[in-house]
Parts: structure tokens; C-alpha cells; sequence
């Protein structure tokens, strides 16, 4: 008994600093368009994310954590020896938090996510066995990693050419912006708030049926789409500034969006990147409380508060100085091109959250900025930094599968 | 620390480009005074302000030295990368001509004769004009880039340019004017005197060329 303690300890450990460096580096790139375009202050940026990412990891962040916990090892091998799966969660979450500290410092562009879905399956198949990956599990996840940049990239440029084409080369653009953008803030509320329900809320042990979860979702995002009206409606036209730059009171009206498309995209962030910390820990409760591999017990609502709360100390600590910094550098994104990529990919990050696909944040936040500017909404893209992305997405899996072999090798032999 | 979307974003070669104009105007704008005072004979006056002409034009190649600079070939760019740089090769010939013409000036302490002097100093100034428009057509793209280079921003930009082509071709009309005025009373000058005259006056129309074509580089953009 007293060694499934020690576990359990390890492990809440590992996964609190992973939730932590998350938090400390990650929700940076959710945040900072917001802070970018000026839409948020850091101040408030800071208490979006601490809000929404720990609102998101709760409430929709269920699916992707059962997902890492015990959707790609197949815990059937495993009935014989519980501890194997513990080892394994424990040198996947070390591992990963290794990689990523090493990957940051040299600065590489790597996923958190790939890399703890790398560690899983480097220890389940070197470690265990060919046969305790579940493939089929794994190919889908493997895919949506390339299908999630890309649908955020497609729904990015769909929406940003609908504000080119309705509002900014129109004769009167405020008059068009102060009309659509409540629309768009209705789209994004609704978007995501149907997906929490639909697919969130049965983790904490509600289920009020899908005709009753659209009238709900319709219900809260027209209230939300109220309020954008309102405060849409007294912003008033700048001229000193106007003349400086003639959209300059336009995307005063897209700001308004923009807070909340990142309070979606913090949303979005913490449903899917949570898991990624405290899908091993849950693992590790699991079977160090009933001893037994892939019972069926459901996921304890304060694993999922754990993760949360790690993410926001994370951001408080580190990650309002990274928001800054990033911030400042990605002014080219205007709260018109910058709601349009967070929309697109926070809409594409829920729906895979909701199906129980980890995929990368980053990579479909990369992915909806370049959609942007296939739209030609975007001054200058550097297509190199896109192909060092593409380069370290391929090393980061074997890296971290490797890692956590070499860990979980050392864990078997040392650990009772 | 290296941060994916921070980097993702290529230098933007907007904004610098509108400020490259800003000093090619800049440099131009001072021709104004420069010839007022060469007008006057006020020598030290001339000096002063030749040397800031040259001081602007170091500036503006500077940056156009610093924009090429960031603008490697790996940028994914709304329009391409050849034509902004030859924009802003045309905005830079600007401050080239201003400079060329005001060394010329001051090297030979030309003088403009009393008779043409009035039409001449117009002349320049409609050259300004012209390249002040140019500056104001530049400083658009900043809005062309937003909109995607479509719609009312593109009717703006166009009448913009509309207006430029006419200052350029105001300026060619006083240009032939000022040459058949030059000639009337060139017999009276000393003939080295004149043939550089005739040189300022069409070195200081190619500004408002060079200008023109800064119009036509920002027309090509808009017809991607």
C-alpha cells in the first residue's frame, strides 16, 4: 500500500510541474494574439486564461485525459503486472517534461503533446511490448495532428474572407463591422459552449440532452452576442486616429470579439492540453487505488482541478512574462486577422477535445495563422519557421519515445 | 526562448516601406528651400540644406538597405516580393534624384537667371507636390494589406494614383515651358552655364517621374 502512495506522490509531482510548464509556456501562445492586437491587456489576458483554461480543463477536459490514460496502451496486457503501467505513466510524464525543457531551451518549435503521446507509446512498445500500443488508436491521433492545422488553416481563411468581403472592402466598414462582429461573437460563443455541453458536462455528472444542449447553447451565446452589441455600439469613431490608419475604430469593434474568441481559444487550450499532464496521473491513480489495470473507474473531478489549477500557478509565474514577449512580437496580427485564427482554432481544438483527440494548440493556432494569410491577410509569414516546425513535429515523437524508454527501464529496475 | 508564433511572423515590410517613403519625401520636400536660397544666392544657406539632402538620402538607402535585408525569399507575402522591392527601388530614386540635382547646384554655385527664376521655384515645387503625393499613395498599404487589396480601399488607392499622374503631368508641362523660356534668353548666358541648366531642369523633373512610377509600381499591386 505504502508504495502505490509513493506513486500516486510521484506522479501528482511530475504532473503538476508538466500542467505547470503548460501553463508557463503554452497557454503564451493561445493568450498572446490577444495581447498582440491590444484586445486584452497582459492584466486581463492573465485572468481570461486563469479563468477559461482551468473552466476548460474541468469541464472539457475529460475525453482527452481517458484518452492518454488508457486509450493508447492497451491496459488488457497489462492484468498481470498493474505496476508496468504505473513505471510507464510515470517515465512518460518525466520524459516529456525533460524534452520539452530541453526542446525550449534550444528553442524548438516542439509540441507537448506530441511528446507525451510519443513517451506513451515509446515505453508501451519497447517496455511492454509491439502489442500493447493500440495502433489503430494511435493512427488516428498521428492524423489528426496533420487534419487539425489544416481544418483550422481552411475554416481561418473561410472566415477571414468573409470579414474581407463584409466588412473591410466595404465603403462604410465601421457601419459593416458594428452589424456583423455581434454574428461572428455569436458563432464563436456558440461553437464553443455547444461543444462544452454536449460533450463536457457529462464528466461532471450532467446530461440534459442534445435538444436541450442547442436551446442552451443558442440561449447563452445570444446573451453573450448582446452584450458584444452593446459594448459594440459605444465605441465611437477616433478621427485623429483614423487618419493615421483608416481601420483604426474597425478593429476598436474587432477587439470586442477578440475577447471573446480568447476567452474560447484559453477554453480550448485547457480542454485539450490538461490532459496532457494529468492523463499519465490519472493513469497512475487508477490502478494504484484498485490495483487492477483498466477498471472502469471513472476520472476523480479533482485530478482534473489539479491540472487546472498547475496551469494557472504556471501562467501567474512564467507565463505572463512569455505573453508579453510573444505579444509584443506578433503585432501583425490585428484583432481582425487575429479573431479569425483564434476562432478557427479554437473551434477546431474543442471539437477534437470533445472526440478525445489530443492534438498539438500550437500547431493548429500555426495552422489557422497561415490560413489567414492564404486569405492575404497576413504581411509577411516566414515559411522557414514552417518548415522548422514541420522538422521538429517529426523528431519530437521518436525523442520522446526514446526518453521515456530509457526512463521506464530505469523505474522498472529501481522502484519496489 | 523561442516561441513557434512569435517567429512565424516575418518582419513586415509594410510599415518600413511607408516610412522609406516618408524620407524620400522628406529629402525631396527640402528642394523648396534649396533653390529658394540658391535663388537668393544665400551660399551658406545652400550648404546647409544640400548637406541635409544628403544626410536623408543616406537615411532612406540605409533603410531600403535594411528592408532588402528582411525580406528573404522564405516570406509568404500577400503580393510579390519582386514588386515591393522595386517599389521601393523607385521610392528610393526620389531622394536619389533630389540629391543628384542639389550637388550638381552647389558644386557649380549655379545660378538661376532672374527670368525663369519664379517659374523655376513653381516648377520644383509641383515636383515636391508630386512626390508628397506618392508618400500619400504609399501610405495606404498599410490598408491595402488589411482588406486584401480589394473594394473601396482599392477605389481610394486608384483615385490617389489618378491624382499623382496628374501632378506628374503638370509637372512635364512646365517642364517644356520652362526649357522654350530658357531658350529665349540662352544667348545671353555663358554656354556651359546653360547646358547644366537645362540638365537641373530635367534632373529635377525626374522626380516627379520617379514619383509617377512609384504610382505604377502600387497599380501592379493591386492588380494581383
Amino acid at each position: 500500500m505504502e508504495a502505490e502512495i509513493v506513486y500516486v506522490v510521484l506522479a501528482a509531482l511530475f504532473g503538476v510541474f508538466m500542467a505547470w510548464g503548460i501553463g508557463a509556456n503554452d497557454v503564451a501562445n493561445a493568450m498572446a494574439t490577444s495581447v498582440g492586437s491590444k484586445a486584452l491587456t497582459i492584466r486581463q489576458a492573465i485572468l481570461v486564461a486563469a479563468v477559461f483554461e482551468f473552466l476548460g480543463a474541468v469541464l472539457a477536459g475529460g475525453e482527452v485525459t481517458s484518452t492518454i490514460r488508457k486509450g493508447i496502451v492497451d491496459t488488457d496486457l497489462l492484468s498481470g503486472s498493474p505496476e508496468l503501467l504505473i513505471y510507464g505513466m510515470l517515465a512518460s510524464l518525466l520524459s516529456a517534461g525533460t524534452w520539452l525543457l530541453i526542446a525550449s531551451r534550444r528553442g524548438w518549435p516542439v509540441s507537448t503533446t506530441h511528446t507525451i503521446v510519443g513517451a506513451i507509446v515509446g515505453f508501451a512498445a519497447i517496455g511492454i511490448g509491439i502489442d500493447a500500443v493500440q495502433w489503430g488508436q494511435v493512427g488516428t491521433i498521428v492524423m489528426s495532428w496533420v487534419v487539425s492545422p489544416l481544418t483550422a488553416g481552411f475554416i481561418a481563411f473561410l472566415i477571414y474572407n468573409s470579414v474581407q468581403r463584409l466588412i473591410l472592402s466595404q465603403d462604410d466598414p465601421l457601419a459593416q463591422a458594428k452589424r456583423y462582429v455581434p454574428v461572428y461573437i455569436f458563432l464563436a460563443a456558440f461553437t464553443i459552449v455547444l461543444v462544452t455541453i454536449v460533450k463536457g458536462l457529462k464528466h461532471v455528472g450532467l446530461d440534459i440532452g442534445l435538444t436541450n444542449s442547442y436551446m442552451l447553447a443558442i440561449g447563452i451565446a445570444a446573451a453573450i452576442a448582446i452584450v458584444g452589441a452593446i459594448a459594440i455600439q459605444r465605441i465611437k469613431p477616433d478621427r485623429k486616429a483614423e487618419k493615421k490608419a483608416h481601420f483604426h475604430t474597425v478593429e476598436r469593434v474587432f477587439a470586442v470579439l477578440m475577447v471573446v474568441t480568447a476567452c474560447s481559444m484559453a477554453f480550448a487550450h485547457g480542454s485539450n492540453d490538461v490532459a496532457n499532464a494529468i492523463g499519465p496521473l490519472a493513469a497512475v491513480i487508477s490502478v494504484a487505488r484498485s490495483g487492477i489495470v483498466g477498471a472502469q473507474s471513472p476520472l476523480p473531478i479533482w485530478v482534473l482541478v489539479l491540472g487546472g489549477t498547475g496551469i494557472v500557478v504556471g501562467l501567474a509565474t512564467f507565463g505572463k512574462h512569455v505573453i508579453a514577449t510573444v505579444g509584443r512580437k506578433i503585432t501583425q496580427l490585428t484583432p481582425s486577422r487575429g479573431f479569425a485564427a483564434e476562432l478557427a482554432a479554437a473551434t477546431t481544438i474543442v471539437i477534437a477535445s470533445g472526440t478525445g483527440i489530443p492534438v498539438s494548440t500550437t500547431h493548429t493556432l500555426v495552422g489557422a495563422v497561415l490560413g489567414v494569410g492564404l486569405a492575404r491577410g497576413i504581411e509577411a509569414i516566414d515559411l522557414r519557421v514552417v518548415g522548422r516546425i514541420f522538422v521538429s513535429w517529426v523528431v519530437t515523437i521518436p525523442a520522446g519515445a526514446f526518453l521515456s524508454i530509457i526512463f521506464f527501464l530505469i523505474f522498472k529496475s529501481i522502484l519496489p | 526562448m523561442a516561441n513557434v508564433l512569435a517567429n512565424i511572423f516575418g518582419s513586415s515590410p509594410v510599415r518600413p516601406l511607408e516610412k522609406h517613403v516618408n524620407i524620400a519625401y522628406r529629402c525631396a520636400r527640402e528642394l523648396n528651400r534649396f533653390f529658394a536660397a540658391v535663388v537668393r544666392e544665400d551660399w551658406d544657406t545652400v550648404a546647409k540644406i544640400r548637406n541635409k539632402i544628403a544626410d536623408l538620402e543616406h537615411e532612406a538607402d540605409n533603410l531600403k538597405k535594411k528592408i532588402r535585408l528582411r525580406l528573404p525569399k522564405s516570406l509568404f507575402m500577400p503580393v510579390p516580393r519582386q514588386d515591393l522591392l522595386e517599389l521601393l527601388l523607385v521610392q528610393d530614386k526620389m531622394a536619389n534624384r533630389t540629391k543628384d540635382v542639389s550637388g550638381l547646384v552647389f558644386g557649380r554655385k549655379m545660378k538661376i537667371p532672374a527670368e525663369i527664376a519664379d517659374d523655376f521655384l513653381e516648377f520644383v515645387a509641383r515636383n515636391v507636390d508630386a512626390a508628397k503625393q506618392a508618400r500619400k499613395s504609399v501610405r495606404e498599404l498599410n490598408e491595402l494589406f488589411t482588406s486584401g487589396f480589394r473594394g473601396a480601399e482599392v477605389t481610394l488607392v486608384e483615385s490617389l494614383i489618378e491624382e499623382l499622374d496628374q501632378i506628374e503631368t503638370d509637372t512635364d508641362d512646365r517642364q517644356a515651358d520652362l526649357r522654350s523660356a530658357l531658350f529665349e534668353i540662352e544667348g545671353e548666358l555663358e554656354p556651359v552655364d546653360v547646358i547644366f541648366l537645362y540638365r537641373v531642369i530635367e534632373l529635377t523633373g525626374e522626380i516627379a517621374d520617379m514619383a509617377e512610377r512609384v504610382g505604377r509600381r502600387l497599380e501592379l499591386l493591386l492588380s494581383h
